[in-house]
């Protein structure tokens, strides 16, 4: 049996495995974070495209109306919207649906945003498998794979409701464009106040020798959970949270490349384009090692509930344990 | 020091007369470029820059200017024409359109060009960018007008529907659109690739200001920017305007007037050297 320690560097939640531990979705962080931002600097607004209760903007509508525009249904107008207000120094946030922007919008914020390079920040809610019921047509399983292609775009996945309260204010500080990749499901909370959060900088939550997991979003839990698992059989799993996927850490994901000799890579979203292809990019050109890819390879379905998708797609911790196994036998 | 307008017609006519040779000039040079639109647009952007702006070319990020959003970034030789002729850059500048290490991208680039607000070219987005910042002069209650011009062709863009809604719904009365109604586009005739009549009754139904001008008169053309202008200075919560400037493709070149196939080609040797005989340029 191999030892399962978290690193304490990371501060993470005591007990994170515990059923009692509380639970809130990535989207309430970035709310929150979005009304405190509101409270301490005038020159944010935020614009919705009617969907300001579901992305959580609402809070900040309630406190600061006159700095809050609401576009209708109208996702491109509100990507160019928020390119107007950024050149005139606003620091814009803006949200929807991850399906709606940035998959409709694209463009706009190509050339508006991006080629611009202005302070927008914007969040792409409901993104994922884990929306569950709604089905395929609002599970945006394409997002980070548009956002890491564009030049100047900064993209995040949080892990959990307090990464996403970070992740939010990080945006705001950071100069130029951010997108923030935000869920429907209620997650656990398992990192800490101060587990530290800097863009670009890999969260190395479990240090491992015989296989490293780099995960994203609702994978980090199930990373973990299946490096617990693989523990109990002897297997020695480092557990990484790339929260930041463009600019990805490279340094550290070949740091891990060489240290374990393999690697797994776990996110809700297609494989190719996401964040496994962002770390098989970054492995084939500095240390090519065997790579297992966790991840959907498809469009998904309608499920009562996020997890229960989790687990049909085998993108819980036991396909995750699986998917290492795997790459320890290609070594 | 803000830039000195000109208020006499004769003199915004000779400034429009330098920009369609300055047009025609950078078109030949560069080899590629669109010609239609930008000497269509020739009046509309002498009056813009010359009689009504209010703006600093030699300060272009004087924070009380009037801003231009270029929506149809591909008629932007008349842009950089007009922006040099103010001052904005040196003229010989203009002698590099769409040449590798130009400041004169083929399309508007921000930061690259004193007096390009904003990059543009994907038709559709620009009055939306124009919303934006229109919605940020009211936030900071600054009395500057924006300016946006568009295409007619670009109507056909959903996303301008959308900022045409949004302009109204936020009462944006500090925002002039200007629309170059050439009726032609890249395929043909409007009429014949998607028709858009009846524009002014569409804005009308959208709840904007209405204006109709022809947009190769000079005359008409100043008073109607001017008088929205004032309008829009006012800082009134009110409804957007539109001046639906009804121009004539390639105006000025009588062979290629209301020639759509002039949209996007640029004139080659002998046949520049005859057009600019035809401007009077020495």
């Amino acid at each position: 049996m191999a030892e399962f320690t978290i690193n304490e560097k990371m501060n993470l939640e005591t007990d994170i495995f515990s059923l009692q531990i509380k639970k809130a979705p990535t989207r309430d962080g970035w709310g929150k974070a979005l009304l405190d931002l509101g409270k301490k600097n005038k020159n944010i607004v935020a614009l919705t495209a009617d969907l300001s209760g579901s992305v959580r903007t609402n809070w900040f509508e309630k406190e600061f109306p006159q700095r809050f525009f609401n576009c209708g249904v109208a996702e491109q107008n509100m990507a160019s919207v928020a390119s107007g207000l950024a050149l005139e120094g606003k620091i814009v946030f803006f949200s929807s649906f991850a399906v709606f922007s940035p998959g409709r919008n694209w463009d706009q914020i190509r050339v508006g945003i991006a080629y611009n390079n202005l302070n927008v920040k914007f969040s792409g809610a409901h993104a994922g498998i884990t929306t569950g019921p709604d089905g395929a047509t609002h599970q945006a399983l394409e997002d980070i794979a548009i956002m890491r292609v564009l030049p100047n775009v900064c993209v995040l996945v949080p892990c959990d409701e307090r990464e996403s309260y970070k992740c939010a204010q990080a945006a705001a500080a950071r100069a130029g464009p951010v997108y923030i990749r935000l869920g429907r499901e209620k997650l656990p909370v398992f990192t800490g106040e101060s587990t530290p959060f800097e863009i670009g900088k890999i969260n190395v939550l479990k240090e491992g020798a015989d296989v490293c997991i780099v995960a994203c979003g609702v994978e980090v839990f199930e990373a973990l959970k299946a490096a617990k698992d693989l523990a109990e059989e002897g297997i020695d799993a480092a557990v990484l949270n790339c929260h930041t996927i463009s600019p990805i850490d490279k340094k550290t994901i070949v740091e891990y490349a060489s240290k374990c000799g393999c690697m797994v890579t776990a996110e809700e979203h297609q494989v190719d384009g996401g964040m496994g292809s962002a770390v098989c990019e970054v492995l084939a050109e500095k240390k090519p090692v065997p790579v297992v890819r966790v991840g959907m390879r498809g469009f998904g379905e309608s499920a009562k509930n996020g997890m229960e998708l989790i687990k049909h797609f085998g993108l819980d911790a036991k396909g995750i344990a699986k998917a290492c196994k795997e790459a320890i036998a290609k070594k | 020091m803000p830039f000195e307008n000109i208020s006499s017609v004769d003199g915004l006519k000779q400034k429009a007369n330098i920009l369609r040779i300055s047009i025609i000039r950078m078109l030949e040079k560069a080899g590629s470029g669109h010609t239609a639109g930008s000497l269509g647009m020739a009046d509309v952007f002498a009056a813009l820059y010359f009689g009504v702006l209010r703006h600093e070319p030699k300060n272009p990020k004087w924070g009380e200017r009037d801003r231009v959003v270029l929506s149809n970034g591909h008629i932007c030789p008349v842009l950089y024409a007009a922006l040099a002729e103010c001052g904005y850059f040196e003229k010989e500048k203009l002698m590099h359109l769409r040449e590798l290490g130009s400041p004169l991208q083929g399309h508007p680039h921000l930061g690259s060009v004193p007096g390009v607000e904003t990059s543009s070219g994907p038709l559709g987005q620009g009055l939306s960018t124009a919303c934006g910042m229109a919605l940020a002069a009211k936030i900071d209650e600054k009395k500057h007008v924006v300016f946006c011009l568009t295409s007619d062709g670009e109507h056909q863009e959903g996303q301008t529907w959308e900022a045409a809604m949004l302009a109204a719904k936020y009462k944006l009365g500090n925002l002039v659109q200007i629309i170059d109604r050439n009726y032609i586009q890249i395929d043909g005739k409007t009429v014949d690739v998607m028709p858009l009549t009846p524009l002014a009754e569409k804005y009308k139904a959208f709840n904007w200001n209405v204006e109709i001008v022809d947009g190769n008169d000079m005359e008409k053309i100043y008073n109607v920017l001017k008088k929205a202008a004032e309008k829009a200075r006012d800082g009134c919560r009110c409804a957007p305007t539109v001046i639906i400037a009804d121009t004539v493709a390639g105006k000025g070149i009588k062979s290629i007037e209301g020639d759509y196939k002039w949209h996007g080609i640029a004139p080659k040797g002998e046949e520049a050297k005859k057009m600019l005989e035809e401007l009077g340029a020495k």
